[in-house]
């Protein structure tokens, strides 16, 4: 290397300070801490949805976030400390052994596919389970039978009717906390991600066909909902809250709309027609006496597909049988 | 009559907004001032002879490298008003971008990053080096090379137009339908998209056989598969992917077309169409595209760090085994884009544990690394500083794709900032840090000097800080439900001193982007003092340091022969010389313009089809055939430099050097 070194010696930017090694050290070290105080100021008193869940998935959801992370840090520990480690301890000029030639060591090569592949091994089966066991088709254990809510997506807000109650409502979906709510979501949009971070993860909401979320609240509160998949223009503002009221609560909510309070207005296709037009929307509160509108949204993509049977939905083994429930969102899962 | 023989196009198509106005200006600016210049300095047939029509597969890549940091600035430029934008668009303010315009951007960010940054920079230095070091004189196909480039340049063009006419797509950089189908996109924008990345895609598609055949085919004597460098390995299989994956590719964006252009339903909402399909055949592509970026770079890094380490590559035949594992495996895995589809517990958890299982023959090759620097003698030149840059980072960027490929975990974080985070993370720190490094790396056997080491360093600081003040604040506001792709947020929410503290990343990134560019000028200015009469300025392990730098355009006057890895650094210590015998006639490529003609109609191909110009389309495509047909009448493409020729020009570079 002294052919590079006397190179360099000659090309020298003056205003551009000489560092040392050391002063170098320090500079980052200083630099991260500044930075950690400045995140830690910043944060506080700020909610952090999927850590602070308040639902029984996301609470699952979480711990297998941190169960993961966890093990991800046990593995970039000591790859932190032999990077910095080897860095110094080899860099040019130390009095240390020196071995141009060492190539390989089968022992060594052997401990660093192993403990990958044990640490990969508890995560996959810990991925199998939780496929499973977290599946949002997969109706929530519990004593009370679920809520069932219809959820459309549309250019650029959230219907969500109910179809036993026989009402509806626009960006606010209201349900009982600690029962379970099966939410049936599709879209007369462009495809969207219907998503309540503190509940539980999201699914996509997609034309012509019928995705299935169970989620339940634990705790009483309005938690905030969004689209989390670009849908146009107005994609921003495709917001809602979810209401999670105590039994009485969800009562006089319900009844509220049922009995034509101010401002509720009827539901039928016509309506909806007018709704499904793009724009956004605030919280509209409706009753319906067709209980048959998330059917017919639907089905109106089917159209020209009911004369063949090569549609994914029956074509596909597990996959699309899953999530494209035939033609008319039976209820066969 | 005159309006049907211009398709659609229309004159409102011109302006949009004073904020693209601004655009539109800088770019029409620098264009004329380009072509001005040239003009002025009668540089036009310099330029043509020189480089334009080069068959070299090194002046290729180097043509490569300025077309990709173009339009790295230009992507640099759309990341900077997104940041502006998500830092003042809080509550009441709209910030200073509309939502179509903000989505334009971002569509743009993502597909000028991926295709014509990542891609153009990946092409150009394996152009650069490939040859050079399977001690070959030139790649398998120098036309095919050259039409290659020309094909991607057309893309650019294609995607750069949109800014000055028309628009670009407002639909993400992987354009899902329906949104991306006529009822919710019927302007001209997702026509742009589609046929500049259909274009490009096509060149990438040849580059990969091209450089697949190279090195099945072009190797100096006595280097067996086991005998080559790494890095020619991970080019490799980064080029079977390309040839296995980008099929994929052109047939999707084909079918999308159809859709866009002729009113089919292969993936609208209705009528038999299926988005879900467009949605697989897209990552199927798009996933194995991440290991084609990653793969060379994690070639360079192998051979950067022996290099820099004074030291064997640690565990050779694993890192070769790691690297055709990654290959096959990254086919497998690509529904991890999108489990929040619903496909079931089964789908989700084999494509989560394949993910997973990506993730050790990943390891293994970061644990080869760091036991290769292990008893070396370790410098820490520019290149090593941007290894240092990315183990640091790009381990964080893995960690969290585990994370992400937990399905249950995905459902909570898909689509959210730390999605967003995630890919940057290893975008940059692995992609990005990995070819600034190869660029640093064999920056003096092209040119023939070096680059500025401490304007180098000062930018790789840059980097690494402005990247980690970026994305920290990114994983932060994922973990606060922040999702991608928002161009205003209520206030209530706390995220605004994040994206501001994110937004001053950014700025700290572009300082190190001045860097750059203030060590690439220095270094030019400078150019005597750093110049490197060695040819072997890193005191190198591989052929491309056995020549002269500059590198010759022939190579290897007479062509090496090998018995070990590491031959010339074996060779430096004793080892068998591995240039010997007499000097022989050889071959080159004449100089071809058939790759910018194609280039040229291609890319008027594309325009026609945005536009809906159908005779121009049918014109451009005759001009296509009529190139190819032209050159098969073309009986001298090539010329021969006689044994004594090669001796002098042999002798002449060597006197040059000493």
């Amino acid at each position: 290397m002294p052919k590079v070194k006397a190179i360099l010696s000659k090309v020298n930017i003056p205003s551009l300070p000489t560092i040392s090694r050391r002063t170098l050290v320090l500079l980052w070290v200083v630099a991260g801490v500044l930075f950690v105080g400045l995140l830690v100021v910043l944060l506080r008193g700020h909610s952090f949805p999927l850590l602070q869940t308040r639902g029984e998935v996301a609470s699952r959801q979480r711990d297998l976030l941190i169960f993961a992370t966890v093990l991800a840090v046990l593995v970039l520990l000591p790859v932190y400390i032999m990077l910095f480690g080897f860095a110094w301890r080899y860099r040019a000029g130390h009095k240390r052994t020196y071995k141009p030639n060492w190539d390989g060591d089968s022992r060594v090569e052997a401990v660093w596919w192993g403990v990958p592949i044990i640490i990969i091994l508890v995560l996959s089966v810990v991925t199998w389970v939780t496929s499973h066991s977290l599946d949002p088709f997969k109706p929530l254990t519990s004593t009370q039978k679920p809520l069932k809510i219809q959820v459309i997506a549309l250019q650029w807000k959230w219907l969500f009717i109910y179809p036993e109650e026989n009402i509806a409502s626009v960006n606010e979906v209201a349900f009982p906390a600690n029962q379970p709510v099966e939410f049936s979501i599709t879209s007369d949009a462009p495809m969207n991600s219907f998503w309540i971070p503190q509940l539980g993860g999201q699914i996509y909401a997609m034309s012509g066909m019928s995705t299935k979320l169970n989620l339940k609240a634990d705790v009483v509160g309005d938690y905030r909902g969004m689209s989390s998949n670009i849908s146009g223009k107005g994609f921003a503002d495709m917001t809602f809250t979810a209401r999670a009221l105590s039994a009485t609560g969800y009562n006089n909510w319900v009844q509220h709309i049922e009995h034509h309070a101010l401002g509720v207005e009827h539901l039928d296709m016509d309506e909806y027609k007018q709704l499904a037009k793009p724009g956004t929307s605030g919280v509209k509160y409706f009753h319906i006496h067709d209980p048959s509108i998330f059917d017919t949204v639907v089905a109106k993509y089917m159209h020209g597909m009911q004369s063949t049977d090569t549609d994914t939905a029956s074509e596909d083994e597990d996959n699309h049988t899953h999530n494209v429930e035939g033609h008319m969102n039976t209820e066969d899962m | 009559m005159f309006a049907s023989l211009l398709g659609r196009m229309e004159w409102h198509y011109f302006w949009h907004g004073w904020v693209q106005f601004g655009g539109q200006l800088a770019m029409v600016g620098g264009v004329l001032t380009l072509l001005a210049g040239m003009t002025y300095f009668k540089k036009w047939g310099w330029l043509w002879r020189e480089w334009l029509t080069t068959q070299d597969a090194k002046r290729i890549g180097v043509m490569y490298i300025i077309v990709a940091t173009v339009m790295l600035l230009r992507g640099f430029g759309d990341a900077i008003m997104l940041k502006l934008q998500q830092a003042l668009a809080s509550g009441h303010s709209d910030g200073f971008l509309q939502p179509d315009h903000f989505q334009q951007i971002f569509t743009a960010h993502g597909t000028i990053m991926i295709f014509f940054v990542a891609m153009g920079l990946m092409f150009g230095l394996i152009n650069l080096v490939l040859p050079l070091m399977l001690g070959s004189r030139d790649v398998a196909f120098p036309l095919l090379n050259s039409t290659s480039f020309y094909l991607y340049v057309a893309g650019v063009v294609l995607a750069n137009i949109s800014l000055l006419y028309g628009e670009f797509g407002a639909v993400g950089w992987l354009a899902y339908p329906p949104l991306s189908e006529l009822a919710y996109s019927p302007g001209p924008g997702v026509d742009y998209w589609l046929w500049s990345i259909q274009i490009a895609g096509v060149g990438s598609l040849l580059s990969g056989i091209n450089f697949i055949v190279t090195i099945l085919r072009l190797r100096a004597k006595g280097m067996t598969l086991m005998k080559m460098p790494v890095f020619a390995w991970s080019v490799l299989g980064s080029m079977i992917l390309v040839v296995f994956a980008f099929p994929i590719l052109t047939g999707t964006l084909f079918m999308l077309s159809l859709d866009r252009t002729l009113g089919m339903h292969y993936f609208t909402a209705d009528l038999g169409g299926n988005a879900m399909m467009y949605i697989n055949l897209i990552w199927a592509w798009g996933h194995p595209e991440v290991y084609i970026l990653i793969l060379p770079a994690f070639g360079m890094f192998s051979e950067i760090v022996a290099t820099m380490s004074r030291k064997r590559l640690f565990g050779y035949k694993t890192m070769v085994y790691a690297l055709m594992a990654i290959t096959v495996l990254s086919y497998l895995v690509w529904a991890h884009h999108f489990f929040t589809m619903g496909a079931g517990g089964n789908v989700n958890a084999f494509f989560g544990i394949m993910t997973m299982v990506i993730a050790i023959p990943t390891g293994v090759k970061v644990f080869n690394w760091l036991f290769t620097m292990y008893k070396g003698r370790i410098e820490f030149f520019t290149p090593m500083w941007w290894f240092m840059a990315f183990a640091t980072t790009f381990v964080i960027g893995g960690a969290t794709g585990v994370i992400l490929a937990v399905p249950a975990i995905d459902f909570q974080v898909h689509n959210s900032l730390f999605l967003v985070a995630h890919f940057h993370n290893t975008i940059i720190g692995g992609v990005v840090f990995g070819y600034f490094a190869g660029f640093a790396y064999w920056f003096p056997k092209i040119f023939g000097f070096r680059l500025h080491e401490r304007l180098g360093k000062a930018a790789v600081s840059c980097w690494v800080g402005g990247f980690l003040l970026t994305f920290i604040p990114i994983y932060i506001l994922g973990m606060m439900g922040a999702t991608r792709r928002l161009d205003h947020y209520d206030p209530s929410l706390g995220w605004q001193s994040l994206f501001i503290v994110s937004g001053v990343g950014t700025l700290l990134i572009g300082l190190g982007v001045v860097f750059q560019i203030a060590q690439l000028a220095y270094s030019v200015w400078k150019r005597h003092e750093l110049r490197d009469t060695s040819g072997d300025p890193w005191d190198g392990r591989t052929l491309e340091w056995s020549v002269p730098s500059p590198a010759p355009q022939y190579n290897f006057a007479r062509l090496p022969v090998v018995v070990a890895r590491d031959a010339w650094w074996e060779a430096k210590r004793g080892g068998k010389a591995i240039f010997s015998g007499a000097y022989s006639d050889f071959t080159l490529p004449k100089n071809s313009g058939v790759g910018v003609f194609i280039g040229a109609f291609v890319a008027m191909f594309g325009f026609a089809m945005i536009w809906h110009i159908w005779w121009l389309a049918v014109l451009a495509l005759v001009g296509v055939a009529t190139t190819l047909i032209r050159r098969t009448y073309e009986e001298e493409t090539e010329y021969v430099v006689t044994a004594d020729e090669a001796k002098r020009l042999d002798m002449k570079s060597q006197k040059a050097a000493a």
